[in-house]
């Protein structure tokens, strides 16, 4: 490699060496606004009241309660290890499912209720046919509660 | 090692002649790989357990997104190659694979919106995977930008490449977002270590259309860094000898 190669290719490694740290800094003065917080992260008091961010985790099993003649409807997001309880009026996607995973995007109010004004369902990356899903597992994960019909 | 076989590449009246002469087959390869791996994933594949068949745009899906970041890092190392041997060809390549990836990128963002609003409820989140795939399409944007907005060619190659440089960093972002940060977006199903997570009655359309898209972008490639390759070298002795023959006209 003659000598103005080498040059050129140190100044290439250079600027990405530049540019990867800049951004790994960027990044890291950002981790805590990127991505959903998992109950155990909003208990610990990261999380103002009032303050909008994304909710995310399991709806618990047997949480969720709708109130009839209205589009409310409560639940409780979990990690397992601890739990918010939630409230949103509104339509919800398909895939919604108790055991499943949800991310709501809303403020804490001060009772430590968080009021979502969007709901979206998060699906996991295992696909398979409905009988191998269903003689898999019981009583785990969302298996238990097969799709309705939806779609 | 020997590199000699590489360096030929650089020659345009090689690489010229390399390129007519694969494209076409690779092209024919890409298209019975598609109406394979379309009638296997529409047709022949299960519906999923969980979301029935909307899971199908997958096999749109995945591909598209995989290629948008392959063909970033061809996009990358051409350019770096450019900049570096000052290798005309190199920067040719680069130019070459600016729209090819653009489009990649569009398919997967536009097939990730139709797939999430039946299943997520929402067409678009402000989510890291779906931002920084995002960025992906910007920075092929601006490459394509950039490259036309300079008049002088070779400093509209040595530009440009620094810009494509520079985006690479992006793309371990994307791939790993998913890992790196809470997302709404599920974890890679067929490109994680441990084996795919879908049966193979589903997973062989996905690896079909995986081949598919990849002989195509190789195809599209090749047809499109041999045209910028033709426009540069207008006027050169070689392509005059070239085109005197009738079975070499593009």
């Amino acid at each position: 490699m003659t000598p103005t190669r080498r040059r050129r290719l140190y100044m290439v490694l250079g600027i990405l060496a530049g540019v990867a740290v800049a951004v790994a800094f960027a990044l890291q003065s950002f981790k805590s606004s990127i991505g959903y917080k998992p109950p155990t992260e909003v208990v610990a008091g990261t999380m103002a009241v009032g303050k909008r961010f994304q909710l995310g985790g399991m709806v618990k099993k047997g949480s969720v309660q709708r109130i009839p003649g209205t589009l409310e409807i409560h639940f409780v997001v979990t990690d397992f290890q601890n739990e918010i309880p939630a409230v949103y009026t509104g339509v919800l996607p398909d895939l919604f499912k108790e055991n499943s995973g949800v991310q709501a995007n809303g403020r804490l109010n001060d009772k430590g209720v968080f009021i979502a004004d969007e709901v979206l369902a998060k699906h996991d990356e295992n696909y398979m046919p409905p009988a191998m899903g269903k003689s898999l597992k019981k009583g785990e994960s969302r298996l238990d509660s097969p799709p309705q019909g939806s779609q | 090692m020997n590199w000699v076989w590489l360096h030929r590449f650089g020659s345009p009246p090689y690489f010229y002649r390399f390129a007519g002469r694969w494209a076409p087959w690779l092209l024919g390869i890409a298209v019975v790989l598609l109406l394979v791996g379309l009638y296997g994933g529409l047709v022949v594949a299960p519906v999923d357990y969980y979301q029935s068949d909307v899971y199908r745009i997958i096999f749109v899906h995945v591909p598209a997104s995989y290629l948008a970041l392959m063909t970033y890092v061809w996009m990358a190392i051409a350019a770096a190659v450019g900049l570096i041997w000052r290798i005309k060809v190199a920067h040719a390549v680069a130019a070459a694979c600016a729209p090819a990836g653009a489009s990649f990128t569009a398919v997967s963002l536009a097939t990730g919106m139709i797939w999430g609003h039946p299943t997520w409820g929402t067409y678009w989140a402000w989510d890291p995977r779906l931002v920084s795939q995002l960025f992906v399409l910007f920075f092929f944007l601006g490459y394509i930008g950039l490259r036309g907005a300079i008049e002088d060619r070779d400093r509209a190659d040595r530009s440009s490449a620094v810009l494509a440089i520079v985006g690479i960093v992006n793309v371990p972002i994307v791939h790993y977002s998913v890992y790196w940060w809470n997302s709404l977006h599920q974890l890679p199903t067929l490109m994680r270590s441990g084996g795919p997570k879908m049966p193979m009655s589903m997973a062989w359309p996905l690896l079909v259309m995986l081949g598919a898209y990849t002989f195509y972008f190789f195809a599209i490639m090749l047809m499109r860094a041999r045209a910028e390759v033709l426009r540069r070298e207008r006027g050169g002795a070689w392509l005059r000898e070239v085109l005197a023959t009738p079975e070499a006209r593009p």
